[in-house]
């Protein structure tokens, strides 16, 4: 049976209100983890906190958590004689035919991920706790043992091929969910990225939507300064898929594109972003905030104050 | 005296088997990146056009891709030329299919100087750089046997695996009746002066080496390797410790990091303290002329082979290529019919 979401204002209210509370929390908690380990990925999760509460909380169709709360132990990497490889998918659900699929592909992004997942009870807090710790599996770049986490896409541009192959094979066998996929912008500096959008065009797989978070930043710096990927909207429609140009801030924007029925194109949403969104003290430091690392103990207080003030309560 | 027989030359032999081996297994595809035809891959896609996807030459892309319908419960049967996966998208193989050990089939053309297409479409270093991965397997064709049953070695292999494809024109130097096994050495001669491994092409070079130098007295354990990796058939190390004089190994191959090491750290790790001769491309890239223009330049050849040989026991043996080219290899070659020769 189909069911419609309601669409009265009360409900279309919570899921916002949720979803904002969401994007805070995670903020919060890469906050208090980068003032705790004294460094930490700590732009991406302001840049991307509203894009993993619209996914996680509206965009996804994912069943509950199949996964311990306290991620297990790294018990090897995967092979023949490991046939009890575990998997960071069952933070994301069960598969199932009509259900979707999640996929972060640019994985520097990881603690978001373990953030937006504590947020949404799916892993405890003791979790996150557990990040880039000797022998566990909640690695600093995860890898598809870590929580949430369904393939190995650290190494940039891979990511998107994977999801590809994924959504046709589960066309092939007839499977209605969705592939949905994170992505940076620095991907598209990446053949790769491209050879795959052009992949995606020639087979028509539109049941993948591609989320990109356009930071305009990457390791070295600005973008632009780097290796420019503007005009990203006209680019990809050459290539033939269905662009949204959205403020990635916006959970409503970010949502609509996502219930458009598939037209036969790759939906990709350009989610433009600002690397310090929520968090005013990181303006100072831009343009440089691929990893942010305190420059001394003054700073750090500086943070701890601004926690402790400005992100005391709840959005 | 040596039988004589014509050899048995078969055509197109993938093209054909492979339609009739994937006709009952639904879950098999079949990728190409732009080499339909060069890859022997046109039949199954006229015959399975459900099953077959036109990834262009973007082969990064193709790859990873690749890994993602094997996650799906596919099995994947990449074509193309050997360069093109393991130099183009070696990454992509690593990462997207090695590491999450799932069972993609990578089917490398144009192995080593097959081909006259010079340095970028001979894959000379392949087996090297594909052996250091880990989960990966690494199988090599000799022949038309080989050719038809590596796709049951393939399937019964949980991981991913790497294939140096003959195509073309390809003779059975091995009875129909003995398949490729996973692991398992051919032994197509028996004796203790000298210990010859080869694998792929250079085998039938060997072949007709073997028979000569029989004649002209010397014992000879002549041993063709299908499977590079895992390399751990006992009858390697018990071939190797029984040469006399010494061991050598004939490879399409540099000799960095192919069936010339992998039999080295064997031989070095069991402490057998035989003498070794790598037969190979001496690391240096090839260029574009004739199979058997290079075989020769670059020493993979039967005379190679027979120089060494006479090297190890101090004698000379006045074979020339003239003898060698004499030389008929029957059609239906096996063991037990060296044996009874």
């Amino acid at each position: 049976m189909k069911t419609k979401p309601l669409t009265s204002r009360q409900e279309a209210q919570d899921w916002q209100s949720n979803a904002r509370s969401v994007a805070w929390g995670i903020r919060k908690r890469a906050l208090e983890h980068t003032i705790t380990n004294n460094g930490g990925y700590l732009s991406q999760a302001c840049s991307s906190a509203e894009i993993f509460a619209a996914l996680y909380t509206k965009i996804m169709k994912l069943g509950p958590s199949q996964a311990p709360l306290i991620p297990p132990p790294f018990s090897g990497v995967p092979g023949a004689d490991n046939p009890d490889y575990i998997t960071g998918v069952d933070y994301n659900g069960p598969k199932s035919p009509d259900l979707d699929r999640f996929f972060l592909s640019c994985v520097q992004y990881a603690l978001v991920l373990y953030a937006a997942l504590v947020e949404l009870g799916r892993m405890s807090a003791e979790g996150l706790a557990m990040f880039n710790k000797d022998g566990g599996t909640v690695e600093m770049i995860g890898a598809e043992h870590s929580p949430g986490h369904e393939i190995t896409s650290g190494s940039l541009g891979q990511g998107l091929s994977q999801a590809a192959g994924i959504a046709l094979g589960r066309r092939l066998k007839g499977e209605t969910g969705r592939q949905w996929i994170f992505m940076s912008d620095g991907e598209f500096q990446s053949g790769q990225t491209w050879e795959t959008i052009q992949t995606l065009s020639f087979y028509k797989l539109d049941n993948i939507g591609v989320y990109v978070d356009v930071n305009g930043q990457q390791c070295d710096g600005k973008m632009d300064e780097v290796m420019n990927i503007e005009p990203l909207q006209p680019r990809l429609e050459a290539f033939g898929a269905r662009v949204y140009k959205v403020n990635g801030h916006d959970i409503e924007a970010l949502a609509a594109p996502a219930e458009l029925p598939p037209n036969g194109s790759p939906l990709f949403v350009l989610a433009y972003t600002n690397t310090a969104q929520g968090m005013d003290i990181l303006e100072e430091r831009k343009p440089k905030l691929h990893y942010v690392r305190f420059k001394n103990k003054e700073e750090r207080e500086r943070y701890k104050t601004f926690l402790k003030t400005k992100m005391a309560r709840r959005a | 005296m040596v039988a004589e027989g014509k050899m048995e030359i078969l055509k197109k032999l993938h093209a054909k088997n492979l339609v009739e081996w994937a006709k009952d297994k639904p879950k098999v595809l079949v990728l190409s990146a732009d080499l339909t035809g060069s890859t022997e891959i046109d039949l199954f896609r006229d015959t399975y056009p459900d099953r077959f996807f036109s990834m262009g030459m973007a082969e990064q892309n193709m790859i990873s891709f690749a890994g993602g319908l094997a996650r799906e419960g596919f099995f994947p049967f990449v074509h193309t030329f050997a360069v093109f996966l393991y130099r183009r998208a070696l990454d992509q193989i690593s990462m997207s299919i090695a590491y999450p050990n799932l069972p993609v089939r990578l089917f490398g053309f144009l192995p080593g100087i097959t081909t006259p297409g010079g340095a970028t479409h001979q894959a000379t270093d392949d087996i090297a750089v594909m052996r250091a991965l880990p989960n990966m397997t690494i199988l090599e064709t000799g022949d038309a046997t080989e050719v038809e049953s590596i796709l049951d070695v393939t399937h019964s292999i949980a991981g991913p695996v790497y294939i140096r494809m003959l195509r073309g024109e390809i003779p059975r130097l091995f009875h129909r009746s003995q398949p490729m096994q996973l692991g398992v050495s051919r032994v197509l001669s028996r004796g203790n002066d000298i210990t010859l491994f080869s694998s792929g092409i250079c085998t039938e070079e060997v072949m007709r080496v073997t028979r000569v130098l029989r004649e002209r007295g010397v014992s000879i354990q002549h041993m063709h390797i299908s499977t590079l990796k895992p390399f751990n058939d006992p009858a390697v190390l018990a071939a190797a410790s029984q040469a006399r004089f010494g061991v050598i190994t004939v490879e399409n191959h540099t000799i960095i990091g192919g069936l010339g090491s992998a039999v080295a750290e064997v031989m070095a790790e069991a402490g057998v303290g035989k003498k070794l001769v790598r037969l190979g491309l001496r690391d240096t890239y090839a260029h574009g002329a004739s199979r058997s223009y290079l075989m020769r330049e670059y020493r993979l050849d039967a005379l190679a082979v027979v120089e060494e040989v006479e090297k190890f026991l101090g004698k000379t043996f006045n074979i020339t290529e003239k003898d060698l080219a004499a030389v008929r290899l029957e059609s239906m070659h096996s063991e037990a019919k060296a044996e009874a020769l």
